[in-house]
This record gives structure tokens, C-alpha cells and sequence, in this order.
């Protein structure tokens, strides 16, 4: 598009080839003058009608604002047309539309696999991983693209992740034990049932998309969040950490802020890139909180 | 530090559009509950002031029940209370870990069972005053 020379002048549609030049010349010259100029008409005439974008391309509605730009400090959306590909996702799109139209669009994306948990965006309605989300599975050709709902925009579509980061980094979210195996060069095994049972729980991408979707947890709330009880549940049924060290993890997930504070929405489970029960895993820490509280004998 | 944008009231409420089931289910359950409770504090006010003998008891409940509105809202009383216990045991599965595959169903049998109960209790409740 930018090397393409601005047309604002749309009569250069309509007016006939510009007038011959002034100083005499042969019937040939000025039959190759005119040919020339018509030529010069219809491709300027082509360049400003709309480029062929082929029957299926499709409309991408992204929210933009840039507090530091004057003139974009108001949100909006902006429009563009873009062709489809076949297995095109919405991250491709929006990459077309940065390299192709404005290329201060921005957003975060990196692995484009459904990996790096970068570019979790509102789209159509829903939290979603702009990599992993068909074109062709969305319900019609408008695509609406917009930062995580709850977090604070930085920039277009970059939300600022630092109050999801910090949650996490709340319930440790690291292996820590105090039993090791006795020997020097020992294994410490997982039993392959216990490696069952936490297996989901291992394969979140701090995407950010579940708690963006939990109402409990919109603004700067402090409850913890699907992804960081997710994360205590990852390590807290981990049986090679030990009792002392699920007793220790047992505290940080039933604090005022842990799982009690979930009200089995299940909007983090519908959400989920990575098909994480979150739901299912928050309502078993808080069986194992009353488990261990409640102690009849 | 960040610019934040604060994208209005339309961020925690605008949205319920895209709401899903178990966000719905949420809502009712809150509504209706709180709904119940208020309820059980008129009833016991107005029954305690009906309570001077048996005149003033008869009087107070056969005047309220011949006012249309009232068994209207009793119409409603059921539809709130029924749909209040059958999500309230979905919701005591949901904390016991069972049947969290069904949630969505769930919440939908919730809503069609309460319709159902609230319709064919629609001849008793309005009989004879309109
Ligand atoms: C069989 C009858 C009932 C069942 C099974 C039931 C079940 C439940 C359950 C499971 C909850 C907790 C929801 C949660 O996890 O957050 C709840 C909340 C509540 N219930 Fe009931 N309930 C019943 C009857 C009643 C009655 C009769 C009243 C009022 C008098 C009532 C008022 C409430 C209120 C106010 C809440 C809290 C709503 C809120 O979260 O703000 N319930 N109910
Ligand atoms: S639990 Fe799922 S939705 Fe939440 S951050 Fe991890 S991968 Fe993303
Ligand atoms: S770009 Fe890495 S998850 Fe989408």
C-alpha cells in the first residue's frame, strides 16, 4: 500500500487522457503520447479501486488505542480487508494486516503454535489464542479482535500481564521438597499414577485467557486466579514433595484469596487453550482444604 | 509502568452477551437466593402481625389471596424456589466433583425443569381470582 502514490482526486477517473503536449511532434509520437497517457490512466484507475482481494477475504475488526500517540489516545477500531488462505488463524491475519496496512498494529506473539501463551486475545467474544483459532471455524467473515477483557491496556492489543504474573509467582510455582531419596545418585520417582493425575495441570502456557475470562477475578482483585490454583494443584498433588511441603501449599491455596473465593462459573475450563479442567481441579483443592481441616477424632 | 485505559462499566457488565451457562447459572442462583430470603422475612412479618386471633389470621390470608397480584407472585415464589434448589444440587455435585462434564446440561434440565414445574402449578395458583 505505501507505494502506492495517495489518491484522493477521484476525477482522474472520469477525465480522458490529459491534453497533448504543447510542442509539435509526429502522428506516431503522439499516438505513442496518448497510449502511453491512457496506460498511465488505468493503472492509476486500478490502483485505486479496490485491490482483488479474492471472493472469501475477510474483515478484521481490531480495537486500537496508543496513549502515547496524539490522535490515538481514544480507543477504536479499525477496519481492515484481508484475503484468506486456507488454514489462515487469526494471528496470520493480523500479521497480514501489521505487514500489509499499518505496521503499528501491535500485539504479542511469538511461538504461533499454541506454545509461548503470548498472544491470548478477545476474539469474537472469547478468550482465544490468536494462533490457534480457524478462521474457517469462526461464525462468519467479520473477525473482532480485542485486548484480554480485565487487565490494562498498554497498546492495541497488549494488556499489561503483570498482576497475572504476580499470582502466579504467589503459590511458588516450583518443585520444592524435603524429601529426597536417601542415596547420593538416586531417582525419585513419580509413580505413573500420580503423574496421571497432575498431567493436565503441567500443560498450562500462562496465557492469561482463563483469568480474563473469571469474573471473580476481573480487575485488580486478588483472588488468585484459575492459572496460579492450577499451578498449586500441579505441585500440591505432586506426591514427591512430601507431606510437610503439601501442608505448606495447603496454606497458600485455602488463604482468603485461594479457592474459596471460585464460584464454579466455569468460564477458566471453557476458556482454556490447553483444555485444563481448572474447574474441576480448583473444586478438588477445596475438598482437600475441608479434608484437612475437618478432623472429627 | 503501563498506560491503562479504563474501558468503562462495559467491562464487567456490558459483556453478558457472551456470558456462558455456568456464568448464568451464577446470576440466577444469587438472584433467586436472595429473592428466597427476602421472602422469608415478609412472610414471617406479615404472619406475626396476623397473629391477634383467628379473625385477623383469616382475614389477612383470604385478603391477600384475593388479589391477583399476589398469586402471580406466587407463581414467581415457585419458579425462583425450584429453580433455586435444583441448581442448588448441581451445584452440590459440582462441589462433590461429580458430573462437571455436565454442568452446561445441567443448568439446562435446571431451567426446563423449573418451566415446566412453574407452568403446571400456573391453574392452581391463579384459580378463582381472575
Ligand atoms: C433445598 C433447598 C435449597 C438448596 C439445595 C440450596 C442450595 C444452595 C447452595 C448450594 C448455595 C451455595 C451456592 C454457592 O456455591 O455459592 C446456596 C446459596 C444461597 N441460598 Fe440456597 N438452597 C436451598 C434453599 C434456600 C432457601 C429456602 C433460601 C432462603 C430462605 C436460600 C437462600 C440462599 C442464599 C441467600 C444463598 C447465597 C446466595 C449468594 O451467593 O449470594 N436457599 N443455596
Ligand atoms: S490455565 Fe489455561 S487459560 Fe489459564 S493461563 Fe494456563 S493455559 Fe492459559
Ligand atoms: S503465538 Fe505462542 S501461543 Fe500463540
Amino acid at each position: 500500500m505505501s507505494t502506492q502514490p495517495d489518491q484522493t482526486d477521484d476525477e482522474t477517473e472520469s477525465t480522458p487522457e490529459p491534453d497533448a503536449e504543447p510542442e509539435p511532434e509526429s502522428p506516431g509520437e503522439r499516438r505513442r503520447a496518448e497510449k502511453a497517457a491512457r496506460a498511465e490512466a488505468a493503472e492509476e484507475e486500478a490502483a485505486d479501486a479496490e485491490p482483488d482481494l479474492g471472493d472469501d477475504a475477510i474483515t478484521l475488526k481490531v480495537f486500537r488505542y496508543d496513549p502515547e500517540v496524539e490522535g490515538k489516545t481514544e480507543p477504536r477500531f479499525d477496519t481492515f480487508r484481508i484475503p484468506f488462505t486456507k488454514g489462515m488463524t487469526v494471528l496470520d491475519a493480523l500479521i497480514e494486516a501489521r505487514d500489509t496496512y499499518d505496521s503499528s498494529l501491535t500485539f504479542r506473539h511469538s511461538c504461533r503454535q499454541a506454545v509461548c501463551g503470548s498472544d491470548a486475545l478477545f476474539i469474537n467474544g472469547r478468550q482465544r489464542l490468536g494462533c490457534q483459532t480457524q478462521i474457517a471455524d469462526l461464525d462468519g467473515d467479520v473477525v473482532r479482535v480485542e485486548p484480554l477483557p480485565h487487565q490494562d491496556v498498554v497498546k492495541d492489543l497488549v494488556v499489561d500481564m503483570e498482576h497475572f504474573y504476580d499470582q502466579m509467582e504467589a503459590v511458588e510455582p516450583y518443585f520444592q521438597t524435603d524429601e529426597t531419596p536417601d542415596g547420593e545418585l538416586e531417582e525419585q520417582f513419580q509413580t505413573p499414577e500420580n503423574r496421571e493425575e497432575i498431567k493436565m495441570s503441567t500443560r498450562c502456557i500462562w496465557c492469561g485467557a482463563c483469568m480474563s475470562s473469571c469474573n471473580i477475578a476481573a480487575d485488580e482483585n486478588e483472588y488468585l486466579g484459575p492459572a496460579a490454583i492450577n499451578k498449586a494443584y500441579r505441585f500440591a498433588m505432586d506426591e514427591r514433595e512430601g507431606e510437610n511441603m503439601k501442608e505448606h501449599r495447603m496454606e497458600l491455596i485455602e488463604q482468603e484469596n485461594g479457592v474459596w473465593r471460585c464460584q464454579t462459573q466455569f468460564s477458566c475450563t471453557n476458556v482454556c487453550p490447553k483444555d485444563i479442567p481448572l474447574t474441576e481441579h480448583i473444586q478438588e483443592l477445596k475438598r482437600e482444604a475441608v479434608k484437612s481441616n475437618l478432623k472429627f477424632w | 509502568m503501563s498506560q491503562s485505559y479504563d474501558r468503562g462499566t462495559v467491562e464487567d457488565f456490558g459483556r453478558w452477551r457472551s456470558f456462558t451457562a455456568g456464568m448464568w447459572a451464577w446470576l440466577f442462583h444469587k438472584f433467586t437466593g436472595w429473592v428466597l430470603i427476602g421472602y422469608l422475612f415478609t412472610h414471617i412479618a406479615v404472619l406475626s402481625t396476623a397473629l391477634t386471633g383467628e379473625a385477623a389470621y383469616n382475614d389477612t390470608i383470604v385478603g391477600l389471596e384475593s388479589l391477583a397480584i399476589v398469586r402471580l407472585l406466587e407463581v414467581g415464589l415457585l419458579a425462583v424456589a425450584v429453580f433455586h434448589i435444583l441448581n442448588g444440587v448441581r451445584l452440590l455435585f459440582i462441589d462433590l466433583g461429580t458430573g462437571l462434564e455436565a454442568q452446561e446440561e445441567s443448568f439446562y434440565a435446571s431451567l426446563v425443569i423449573t418451566g415446566a414445574i412453574t407452568i403446571a402449578s400456573v391453574p392452581t395458583f391463579v384459580s378463582g381470582v381472575f
